[in-house]
Order: structure tokens, then sequence, then C-alpha cells
């Protein structure tokens, strides 16, 4: 099968990049420490990835490893190892790009439609630290390589439609490849209405509507020297936030990159990639579609970065080496005006990003040395000079209100190790890694100012002095192959130090009318947090398989409080059938109850659930033409459920018919 | 191997993209003007001289008023560098006239011909109408006065109250600082004077003020690291710190304490009592 999923995208691929030749490259349900997730667009995948159109969040989504939280139906936001946006690296093609919302209403992967994208790479811990810091995890966001294969014009024809809040979507691809040259772009257009949740229980504030429009093009300078440019634009209007008191009026941003490779089979350096990127996002909430706000507010915030990579690939005799220069300098900075009752009184105006400046540099390198036909030992560090200066003295002035004596800018040295080891053998194969890792507090954590947190109902304060978040790790996992079965675990450990979180400081009062209280950004001494999978796949013939997936986590601070936001007990079941023009499969998917929720932290106990899916898939073949056909039920019962990363226990959707037509005219 | 060439010429240009000339200099000489940046509030004309009265506003208001002055030689239409002045703001009432605090007149500092002083309206009519200012003055071993109506405009918001403290005296409260509030810890300056009869209200020393900021408009949320405002000897007036996390209309709920720390004005503010007899207000 999972031949089967690279090949099928083979010709996309004139290359794989050497981390992902270092990495298995592995499909989504095989329970490994990384993961890719192909962005199959127009493939017949019998897999949990049904709908061509799915959006970003809707594939991230079935990944073992990723929970979304959700705040509305639209830009949900990632959560690897039980841990979310600030400790993780999420990065589109190893670009950085920093959301410009301080509620997290605006995850980066918001900003990527599907066509945009190839594949995303899930690395778990340290891991995935190649394009940054963190303690969770990387994600990124590839989008496509570029191709001289002369294949010329091509066009293709997206169209969706779900019963469930008429949700409409539209694509549109046109790709001409050449010898020397390729250009390709694309549009997609999505819109939707409140959506009903089970029962027929409509879900107010939930609608969204946005396009992506992205321009990509390359041209070979000589033989081994690529020059690729990419420019996307993605802009959603009119997006609800049925968890959160606001909505968004508009989430825009603007992402461009020239990037030149080298590759060379016959050298040492196999290839050599250098990437000059910008991106700018415009973020504004909006409360005027809501009746009854205690206050009028708006709150808009802008995230800039630019910043470059080079990275290179070398291989020595039993070697691979992979060396990653990069930096960026990012601009973050939010406003919130409030509009008071009483009209005579003024405008109330605040920082709540105080033009925060972060510069970055950092290196990062990887050797996966082949001990034997079998077993690879790899090592990889990354060591980076991080830096973060209050540019607006009016917001540094606002947060020496909190912290008179602090400077205006702060600097920290981070580091990241990590080692591992891998056995491949035909009968089972198993990965054991270690690391440690650290990583500096996000811009909301070290200088947020009054965010005010609808989840438990506090305003929140930074504290620019925090230290460096320091995680210690171990993982493990194996796969034994008998036959037609495959049956595999994987369990991951992490100690965190000075783990960053809210705690309540009594002494301060809340700002946002309602709030309960402010809570200012602590560490606690330590965390622990705990995942297991265990999946298991059984071919019964040719068509038909089954698989199976349960999932444990726990999360623990020093404070014998558990953690916010860890997974209770999951599993998954589905069967399917798979033909060469025709695929079936029906899901059972649930969580236990919740009951190691976290009261402390503001979580109440989310109870238990369980949905029934059914996909199905058609491909015909006209000419040279092609038409992919997806349709099914999504939560065929209707079951009026949340999870426990639903934001104020919003429900989810109810029952949902869906059709995705493709047309590929080569 | 062209990527050695391609890679520094991007580098290079995205440093240039960075960069900008900026050298644009000016290259007139500065003009010393005594009155920079301050505005005419009027002019009080006797035979033989004019004295002309600014401010930052170009208004006397009710509160705390910075004004400058400088005496002009009607004949030579020069201004005095030497002189002793005092003067003496007065509100005739329908059936009495008294004064208000104020400074006394001093050199302004880097200034040849300009005086400064302070004087705390605590009231007017609401046509601006009612005081008048005396100004006595000796040049060169002569003395001169001279007299003339003012108006004083009633501010915004109370900058300034005039109570009675549970010690059956009267008091007048103004606040000096921040003129220009910031979202910071802002130095606060409230001037406290005792009435002692109708044209003498002394500063009162040894007291403490209380500071409890709310912003009515949102929740009436208080700030954090506010202090208690007490008395600086060096300029005979109250300081302390005022937290201010936001633009916006804020109440400053006070409590005046006298050396016993007995309360003699003001209440705690509380879910039930939301602002203090006692208070002052502030907006930016």
């Amino acid at each position: 099968m999972k031949k089967y999923m690279i090949f099928g995208l083979g010709f996309l691929f004139s290359a794989l990049t050497f981390a992902q030749e270092l990495e298995a490259t592995v499909e989504k349900d095989t329970t490994q420490l990384d993961e890719v997730i192909l962005i199959g667009q127009r493939k017949l995948s019998n897999y949990r990835q049904e709908k061509t159109l799915s959006s970003i969040d809707e594939y991230l989504e079935k990944s073992n490893k990723v929970t979304m939280i959700k705040r509305g139906n639209y830009a949900w936001e990632p959560s690897l190892n039980n841990m979310d946006s600030q400790r993780l690296v999420v990065t589109i093609d190893g670009m950085q790009i920093f959301g410009a919302c301080t509620d997290k209403m605006d995850p980066i992967t918001s900003y990527v439609d599907v066509s945009n994208l190839e594949q995303v790479s899930i690395d778990s811990g340290q891991e995935g630290t190649e394009n940054g810091h963190c303690v969770g995890g990387g994600i990124n966001l590839q989008m496509p390589q570029s191709k001289f294969n002369g294949s010329g014009l091509k066009s293709s024809v997206d169209l969706g439609y779900e019963t469930n809040g008429n949700y409409k979507i539209a694509g549109l691809e046109l790709e001409y490849v050449g010898n020397k040259f390729y250009v390709n772009a694309d549009g997609i257009f999505r819109k939707s209405d409140n959506y009903d949740a089970g029962g027929n229980k409509e879900v107010l504030y939930s609608q969204f509507q946005k396009y992506n429009v992205s321009l990509q093009g390359g041209y070979k300078l000589a033989e081994n020297h690529v020059l690729d440019a990419n420019v996307i634009y993605d802009k959603a209007t009119d997006v609800g936030y049925p968890a959160l008191p606001m909505d968004v009026s508009l989430a825009e941003a603007l992402i461009t990159s020239l990037t030149h490779t080298y590759k060379n089979d016959s050298t040492t350096i196999k290839s050599w990639e250098s990437k000059l990127y910008y991106n700018t996002i415009t973020h504004i909430m909006d409360d005027s579609k809501r009746p009854d706000v205690p206050i009028r507010m708006d709150m808009p915030g802008w995230s800039d970065t630019y910043g470059f990579y080079t990275k290179a690939t070398l291989k020595e005799n039993k070697h691979n080496i992979l060396l990653n220069l990069n930096g960026f300098y990012n601009r973050s900075l939010a406003e919130m005006t409030m509009y008071p009752n009483d009209p005579n009184q003024p405008a109330m105006f605040m920082y709540t990003w105080p033009d925060i400046r972060t510069l970055y540099t950092g290196i990062y390198a990887k050797d996966a040395f082949a001990l034997s036909q079998d077993k690879t030992v790899s090592a990889s560090a990354r060591v980076g000079y991080h830096q973060n200066t209050v540019a607006e003295e009016v917001g540094l002035e606002s947060l020496q209100i909190f912290y008179p004596d602090m400077d205006d800018s702060k600097s920290r040295f981070l580091m990241s190790l990590s080692a591992d080891y891998k056995v491949k053998k035909d009968s089972y194969d198993a990965t054991f890694g270690l690391g440690y890792g650290e990583r500096a507090p996000s811009v909301s954590e070290g200088y947020g100012f009054f965010l005010f947190n609808s989840f438990d109902n506090f305003d929140y304060i930074g504290d620019p002095n925090l230290n460096n978040e320091k995680a210690l790790e171990a993982n493990l996992a194996a796969n034994y192959y008998a036959n037609q079965l495959k049956i595999g675990f994987e369990t991951s450990y992490f100690y965190l130090t000075d783990y960053i979180i809210g705690e309540v400081d009594p002494s301060l009062s809340a700002m946002t009318i309602g709030a309960n209280g402010v809570k200012v950004y602590q560490a606690l001494s330590h965390a622990s947090i705990f995942d297991f999978y265990v999946n298991a796949t059984y071919n019964i013939s040719e068509a038909f398989s089954l698989n199976g997936t349960l999932g444990y986590n726990y999360g623990k601070g020093s404070n014998d409080e558990n953690l916010p936001f860890i997974k209770p007990f999951s599993y998954l079941a589905e069967i399917n059938y798979t033909r060469n023009f025709f695929n079936a499969a029906l899901q059972l998917d649930g969580n236990g109850n919740q009951t190691n929720y976290s009261s402390y932290y503001g979580e109440n106990e989310t109870a238990a659930f369980a949905i029934l899916n059914l996909n199905l898939g058609n491909v015909f073949y006209i000419k040279s033409n092609k038409m992919v056909l997806k349709y099914g039920v999504e939560n065929i019962l209707d079951t009026n459920y949340s999870t426990y990363s639903d934001w104020n226990n919003i429900p989810r959707q109810g029952r949902n018919f869906y059709m995705n037509v493709s047309f590929v005219i080569n | 191997m062209k990527l050695k060439y391609i890679l520094p010429i991007l580098f290079i240009a995205l440093l240039f993209t960075a960069c900008s000339s900026d050298d644009d200099e000016n290259n007139t000489p500065p003009v010393i003007n005594e009155v920079e940046g301050l505005t005419k509030i009027q002019d009080i004309v006797n035979n033989n001289h004019t004295i002309e009265l600014y401010s930052k506003s170009g208004h006397f208001y009710t509160g705390y008023n910075n004004v400058s002055l400088r005496i002009k030689d009607n004949t030579t239409d020069t201004f005095f560098e030497d002189v002793t002045i005092s003067w003496m703001p007065v509100m005739q009432m329908p059936t009495m006239q008294h004064a208000c605090p104020y400074s006394a007149i001093t050199k302004a500092p880097g200034r040849d011909t300009v005086y400064q002083g302070n004087i705390i309206y605590q009231m007017t009519n609401t046509d601006g109408s009612g005081w008048s200012l005396t100004l006595n003055y000796t040049i060169d071993g002569t003395d001169y006065n001279v007299t003339d109506t003012i108006t004083v405009l009633q501010y915004e918001n109370q900058n300034v109250t005039s109570f009675m403290g549970t010690d059956n005296t009267r008091y007048v409260l103004a606040l000096i600082e921040p003129q220009d509030p910031k979202i910071a810890i802002n130095n606060m300056k409230v001037g406290l004077y005792k009435m002692e009869n109708m044209m003498s209200f002394p500063v009162v020393e040894g007291y403490t003020i209380t500071l409890d900021p709310r912003m009515p408009g949102m929740g009436n949320h208080s700030s954090p690291n506010n202090t208690d405002l007490t008395y600086r000897s060096a300029d005979g007036t109250y300081q302390g710190n005022l937290s201010l996390t936001m633009t916006g209309y804020w109440v400053l709920n006070l409590k005046l304490l006298d050396a016993t720390d007995t309360v003699l004005k003001g209440e705690t503010v509380t879910e039930e009592n939301p602002q203090s007899s006692l208070y002052l207000e502030l907006e930016f």
C-alpha cells in the first residue's frame, strides 16, 4: 500500500528531499514517529482521507498524532503529542510564518489550502527541529517540487458540495510543464453557512468563506540548477467562531518565496537548496455580528516575517548528512480598541502584542549513519540564537506596569539534540529515540497584555523573564509484519521542565467584563506527557482490509494537576474495500470518557462518543482524461457530540452527505 | 558552477532592500523663542507695562494651571529680565469673595524674561466669569500693580475637588501630574491644600492619599502596582505611582488619611460601592 501511494504520486516528485529519504516515508496509518500525509488530491486512496477537497485541517486530523483544537468550523489549531502551537514548529516548506491573532484564531495551517501543497510531514518531538526549536514536534507543509518533464498543458477542475452547512467548494488548476520551465496556477473557493450539530441543532456563527490563489513557476538555469518562485494569497472573510465571543472579518495572508536548488547525484553534495521568503498576515477580529456583547471592540493583528534558509544534503560512504542554516525576523503587533457603552467616554486602547520583533538564527545538522543494511543510527542537533525586542515604546511601558525592571530586549540561546536507532527487517521494524530540546516562550507567553481566553475565562498576561521551556523525551515504536497482519505500537514520554502555563494571580483585576480574573504565564517546575498508540491492519483479501487504532494519553504537572487538552482514550476501527476503480470504507471513530480532565485549568469532563462514517470513491478514465468521484456520509447516526478538543464544548457536525468531483484534463 | 554567484546576489539583494538613506538635515539656525510651545492666555495692561500670560493651552481651566508670564515695557517693547512678582487670584461670589491655592512666581529655568508659577482654580461660573487676577511686581525698586478679570473655563473632567473632611476642615485637592498620561506606570502628583480662611490655602503636609484607579466603562477594573501618594517636601506635593493599562476614561478613587491614618474623606471601592466620594478623573 505504501508503495502504491508513493509511486502513485511518483511523477509529481522529481525527487524527494533528503530529509524524506532519511526517514522512512511512511503513509499515514502506520504507527511511526514520523508521518507523512500525502495531500492526495485526485487520488483514489482507500484510507481515511476520503474527500479530495478536504481542508488542510481535515487532512491533519486524520493523522494519529495530530488532534485539531476547534473554535469553530474553520482554522483549527493542530496539536501534536498533546502540545499545541507554541510548543510546535509549524512551517510552510521550511518557511517560518506566525499567526497574527492573539487568541490563536489563525493557526498558520489556515493560510494554505490543499491546492498549495503536496504533502505534510509530521515529526514527533525533537525529530521535528529541522526548521526550528520545539518541544512537541514539527509540522512542515510542503509545496510541490519543481518538474521539467515536458508534459505540457494540464488542467483540472474540482467541485464539492456538502449538505451540512450548505458547504460549496470550487477549485481550478492550470499547469504548463516544459523542459526548461513550468508554471502552475490554481485557485480554490470555499463557502459554508452555519452547520448543524446532531439533531439538526444549528450552531450559530459557524459560517466561513475563503479563497486561495497561488502561482508557482520554475526555470531550469542549468542542468543542476533550478530557480523557483512561489506566491500564495489566501483570504478568508466572514469567519464565525461559535466558541468565542468574537468572529473574524478578515484573515489575509501573502506568502512569497524564491528558491534556488542545486542537485547532483554524482557529487558528495547531493543537493543544496536556498530560499528567501517573506510573508505578511493581517487578521481582523470583529464582533459586529453578535447582537449582545458587554462592550464593542476591534482587535486587529499583524504579523510579518522575513527569512531564509540554506540547506545541503551530503552523502559520503555510510553517512547521510543534512545541514540547514536558517534565520528569520518576525514582527508581531496586535491591538485592541474598546468602545464604551457611554458615548461620552473615549475609546479605550491598548497593545495586546506590543510590536514584538523576533530575530532568530540557527543551524541544524543531522547525520544518519548506516551501521548495516538494516540498521541506522542517527543524531541531530540544532543550536540557535533567539532575540525578542519590544519595538513599541508604548508597549514596553505598558508591560513595565507588571515588570518595572524589564528591558526592551531579551536574548536566548536555544539548543536541541536527538539521537535514534532504527532497525528494519522483513518481519519487523523498530525505532528507539532520545531527545532534549528547548523553546523560547511565544509572543503571547512572553509579551501578551490582557489576552482574554474564553476557555477558562481568564485574562492572560505574559512574562518576558520566563525561562526557556525544556523537554527530555524518549520514544519507541515498533511494527511486526506477519502474512496479512501488521501490528505496531508507538509511545513517547516527555518530561518537561519550566513548563509554561497560566496561573491565577489573585491580586490582579480582570480587564475583560465578566472574566474570572487574571492569569500570568508562569513555569511549572516540571510536567509529564505520555502517549501510547497501538495499531493493527489485517488484509482479509486483496480487496478487503481491516484497520484499528487505540490511543492513550496522559499529562500531569508538578502541581499534581492534570494538564489541559490531553486526549482521552481514543479508538478508530475501519473496514476497507478497494478495487482499482472503486473503494469504500466504513469507520467507527470514538473517544472514551474524559476522566482525567483538568478542572484546575478550566476543563470540564467531555462525555464518551462514537460516530460512524461511510466513504465511497470512484475513478473513471475517458481517453487520457480522468474523473475522480468521492462521496459518502459522515456521522451517519447524527450523533450530537463534542470532543475534548472542542473549545467550550461546541458540538461537532451532525449527519453530513458530501460529494467531491475532480476532472483532470490532460 | 553558477550557484556560487547566485547565492551572494540573492543575499546582497536582500541586504539592500533593508537599507534606506535619510540624510535630510535641517540647516536653518534655531531661533531662540522664550515662549516656545506656549500659547498666550491674555495681556494685562497698565500705563507702563504689558503683562503677557501664557500656558500650554492658552486658557485658564479649573484645576491646576502652570502659568508663564513676562512683562513688557510699553515704551521700548522689550521684556524685563529682573523683576519680583507675586499674584492673587480672587473669585467674586454673590455675597463674598475667596481666593484659591497658588504658588510663588519664580524665573523659569533657562529663560531670561519668562517667569512661572501655578494656580489651582477649584471652581468657576459656567460662563467662565467670576475670577480676577492681581499682579504686584517690583522693577528697579519701584512697585507696580495691576488687576484685570480673567476667564476660567470648566475643565471637562474632575481634575480638582474641594471637600469637607471629617475633621471639619475644607480641603482642595488637585491633579498636577500626569499631564500627558501614558499606558505605563505614570508618576502621579497631586496638590493638597487646606482652606485656612477665604484667602489662604496653605499646603497640607504629612498626610497620605490612597489610590485605586478604575475604569467604569470596562467592568470597573483596576490596575496593578499603584502606590499610595505620600508627601514630598521638595515641591510640596503628594506623589505615587499610577498604572494605566489602557487609554480611555479612568476614575482615580482616593482616600485622604491624616498623619494618624484617620480617614478624612473617601471610601474603599467594592462591588457594592463602585466609586469613592473622593476621586479625580482622567481621560486620554
